[in-house]
């Protein structure tokens, strides 16, 4: 480190990513903005497959299900609205739960539910798809 | 690195209780209830994705929830609250480009939200309802 005026304490690369006390950046806002954007069509789209489904048997909604575009909407729209829940989630738990071990066990808890939505949702829409 | 045990007694900033309650206000609190309502509904969408898989017997288990007055309850619930959330979300995207945060704009984006949730989620219903051929 060149500079040694007592006004830098700060390591030269703390300073280059310029993130201050808050350790990270932008990131979480930009995840929860792409995904709202994400979220609209596909929700819009998914809405329309449920309400073509109601009050058809097993067998049709399996076979609307799994075939390729209704199969694929709703794998993107499960991962979209997986991935924005689990950032809109931990931001209500940090405002409101303020012990940090609690704060980092219900964060921890938040991507387990978030993970476990997700991959049981694809686990049904891939059986439907591919018959197993 | 050593960690700082006595907690100071800082001022925290004034919560929820002290402000009056105006519309912007409790359509932002809204947003947040629903948001959080959305998460654990997920758990439906779940359900229904693993019944339609299993097969006749578990996909007429979760008919048969759905159905019912309750299962019916929570799904107009849930349909009210995904629909509100995500008029909220457009609003929060208006917001996010500058627009409509003067205070005329921001009252009348509130009043829409609400208007707007109730509406498309009355008529989501119709046409669910029109879809099933009746309330059975």
């Amino acid at each position: 480190m060149s500079e040694t005026s007592p006004k830098h304490i700060r390591t030269p690369l703390a300073r280059v990513r310029g993130y201050g006390a808050a350790h990270s950046g932008t990131g979480y806002f930009w995840r929860q903005r792409l995904t709202a954007v994400a979220n609209i069509p596909l929700t819009i789209a998914a809405v329309i497959i449920i309400i073509m489904l109601l009050g058809r048997n097993q067998a049709a909604a399996a076979q609307i299900l799994g075939s390729p575009l209704v199969a694929i909407i709703m794998l993107l729209f499960v991962a979209s609205i997986t991935a924005h829940m689990r950032v809109g989630m931990q931001v209500v738990i940090e405002d409101y739960v303020h012990d940090e071990t609690a704060k980092l066990v219900l964060i921890m808890a938040n991507t387990f539910f978030c993970i476990a939505v997700a991959l049981a949702s694809a686990y049904g829409i891939f059986k439907l798809s591919f018959g197993v | 690195m050593a960690e700082t045990k006595a907690p100071a007694a800082r001022p925290l900033s004034p919560h929820l209780q002290i402000y009056r309650l105006t519309l912007t206000m409790a359509m932002s609190i809204v947003h947040r209830i629903t948001g959080v309502g959305l998460y654990y509904g997920t758990v439906l969408l779940v359900w229904w994705f693993l019944a339609a898989a299993a097969g006749p017997n578990a996909y007429a288990k979760f008919e048969w929830f759905t159905g019912s007055w309750i299962g019916r309850l929570i799904l107009f619930g849930y349909t009210w609250a995904l629909i509100h959330h995500m008029l909220g979300g457009i609003r929060h995207l208006i917001w996010d480009t500058g627009r409509g945060l003067g205070p005329g704009e921001r009252e009348w984006l509130a009043a829409a939200n609400l208007i707007g949730s109730i509406a498309i989620t009355v008529v989501l219903w119709l046409f669910g309802l029109l879809a099933m051929g009746g309330t059975r």
